[in-house]
């Protein structure tokens, strides 16, 4: 009776693991099915247009890749420099536990809270209007609290002995952090804000809510020229009643795909490359 | 070794980002335009209604194509979320499914913002049942108002008229986000956003127009555009609003007859931004060659004397 208990456990998460690679094979197979065949050069290279057969996603790919270089110029220094402050210098006081609280609360926040926050604080407050600058800004606060978290894990899983030993041989608390332990919690770090990256590559909804545009029919040539993101071009094609740009959609889906299996193998081949040299 | 490996990598990464927005910034030189097009430039921004934007879309593809150094960035906050841009001076042009409302009138006047309204397009909304159905050719407003009211006591086809099947109606509609719920509450039940709740409601209407086109003993309402692309799994409903039954059509919903489903569609345009020749020569285009495009996207055009009647304010 115990044994065919333990059998039945074990089939019963075999097919909860089986039904979600299920659906997620269905998804990919319906994308596939209905976009491949409008995937193309031209495709990628042309701007929107209501005729099908002439419409492309050159500007929501060129907005959502300018998008995520602004949001990591902006996101990275500030997420890893408040998780070294947490987990390296501050003293863990009751102070530190509640901001420490609030910031994996902030990671539960819904996206769209964050659209109207940039909405009233990047749109409005600064004046920067219906910027790259202010959707990266947005990005940045949607992301923080993931690439914080994530980082401070990796810091963490730093041996103590390690840093010890740094002191030992004199090292002051600055040359402790750069030459051990960031270093050794590089890959940790990269992984998790690759992964927070791609999170904010597929958000539409805090977009909208700043007012990125629909669409446009130029690529920005600074962070202040507004701005359309895949998401936001694949949510207006998906809803449109010509049924040939439910296949553009569809297509659009694929890149976007593409895009984060690439920045996820990205951090994975950073991971695998580093790791090698951390012994211990 | 590892903080070098560290540098490098870095280095290697800053180098890409900066390829990549160098490839960005540096676009090939413009084209020359051909002859025959003006150097018309600067920036029109506009935003609004999603029912409008098809329209406005397609109107831009061509003004593109003629002033190609000019920048029209359209976005879909709909007509409520853009008519806040609209009176905070954010936007030069609000597409709108509605006509601007009086909290919206007051917001502009205390911001200083007068506007000029434009009527573009008509847009029927259409009652659709599944082309199996053969019980049904129309629909009076009174027997519409009993199924969608809130608290209908409408469950089977047979509640509606007695000589219908004894079968369980499945619902399917608007939701209580979009213009459409507001504008079918309106014309249907009387007041705006009052519905019976337990219907299938989607924002998207190709989930609708799939949730009738599979389902035998299915009613449901949504833009007139996309029956049109969906002829074949749809059949239309004729709606008696007491003048007879009248099956939406272009010409149906132009001269007025099908009524009370068929809504006109605007622009409102700053009139501070109207001075800039840009905005200007967009709004004489939407209104000139824009008209014929109208249809192209699924909406029914306005008789010509509107569009001039347009014009004629434009100056």
């Amino acid at each position: 009776m115990r044994r065919i208990k333990g059998k039945v456990f074990e089939y019963l998460c075999l097919a909860a693991t089986v039904a979600a690679l299920l659906l997620l094979a269905l998804l990919l197979l319906d994308a596939w099915i209905k976009g491949a065949g409008w995937l193309s050069l031209r495709f990628l290279d042309s701007f929107p247009s209501r005729f099908p057969e002439q419409a492309g996603i050159k500007s929501a790919l060129w907005g959502s890749v300018w998008l995520m270089l602004l949001t990591a110029i902006i996101s990275i220094p500030l997420g890893v420099g408040a998780a070294v402050y947490l987990e390296e210098y501050a003293d863990r006081t009751w102070l530190t536990k509640i901001i420490e609280i609030n910031i994996s609360n902030l990671a539960g926040v819904p996206s769209i809270v964050y659209g109207i926050l940039g909405l009233a604080l990047f749109v409005r407050g600064l004046m920067l209007g219906r910027s790259l600058l202010a959707g990266a800004l947005t990005m940045a606060l949607l992301i923080l609290p993931i690439i914080i978290i994530s980082s401070q894990e990796a810091i963490r899983a730093v041996p103590s002995s390690i840093r010890e030993a740094s002191y030992a041989l004199g090292a002051t608390k600055w040359q402790t952090v750069k030459y051990h332990v960031l270093p050794a919690a590089l890959p940790g770090i990269l992984t998790g804000n690759i992964l927070a990256l791609s999170r904010a590559m597929g958000e539409a909804a805090p977009l909208i809510m700043i007012g990125a545009l629909t669409f446009i029919a130029f690529t920005p040539s600074s962070p202040l020229d507004p701005f359309t993101a895949l998401p936001i071009q694949i949510f207006n094609w998906a809803s449109r009643p010509k049924e040939e740009f439910q296949y553009l959609a569809a297509a659009a889906i694929l890149v976007l795909l593409a895009l984060l299996l690439a920045m996820n193998a990205a951090a994975i081949i950073i991971r695998n490359k580093y790791q090698k040299y951390i012994k211990w | 070794m590892a903080i070098k490996m560290n540098r490098k990598n870095i280095a290697m990464i800053l180098i890409l980002a900066g390829v990549l927005l160098a490839g960005c910034v540096s676009k090939p030189p413009e084209a020359q335009p051909p002859a025959g097009t003006s150097q018309l430039s600067g920036t029109v921004k506009i935003d609004g209604s999603s029912t409008v934007f098809p329209i406005s879309e397609a109107v831009i593809e061509e003004f593109h194509k003629k002033y190609p150094d000019t920048r029209v960035t359209v976005g879909t906050s709909g007509t409520g979320g853009g008519f806040k841009k609209f009176c905070a001076d954010e936007t030069d042009i609000n597409d709108a499914s509605r006509q601007i409302e009086d909290p919206e009138k007051e917001l502009c006047t205390k911001n200083g913002i007068e506007w000029e309204e434009f009527r573009v397009a008509f847009d029927g909304l259409s009652v659709i049942v599944n082309p199996q159905n053969t019980w049904v050719d129309h629909l009076t407003v009174a027997e519409l108002k009993k199924i969608w009211e809130p608290g209908s006591a409408v469950k089977t086809w047979r509640d509606v008229r007695p000589e219908f099947p004894d079968e369980k109606m499945i619902l399917v509609g608007a939701d209580t986000d979009s213009g459409t719920f507001d504008y079918f509450t309106k014309a249907i039940v009387g007041t705006e956003k009052s519905s019976r709740s337990d219907y299938t409601a989607s924002a998207n209407d190709n989930v609708l127009v799939q949730a009738v086109a599979g389902e035998k003993y299915a009613l449901g309402y949504f833009g007139y555009a996309y029956y049109v692309e969906n002829k074949d799994r749809l059949k239309l409903v004729a709606i008696d609003a007491g003048k007879g039954a009248v099956l939406p059509s272009d010409r149906t919903i132009n001269d007025g007859t099908y009524e009370p489903l068929s809504r006109p569609l605007f622009i409102y345009v700053n009139k501070e931004s109207l001075k800039r020749p840009e905005v200007r020569e967009f709004v004489r285009y939407y209104l000139t060659d824009g008209k014929e495009l109208v249809h192209e996207v699924g909406y029914v055009k306005m008789p010509d004397s509107m569009y001039e009647e347009g014009l004629g304010r434009l100056g």
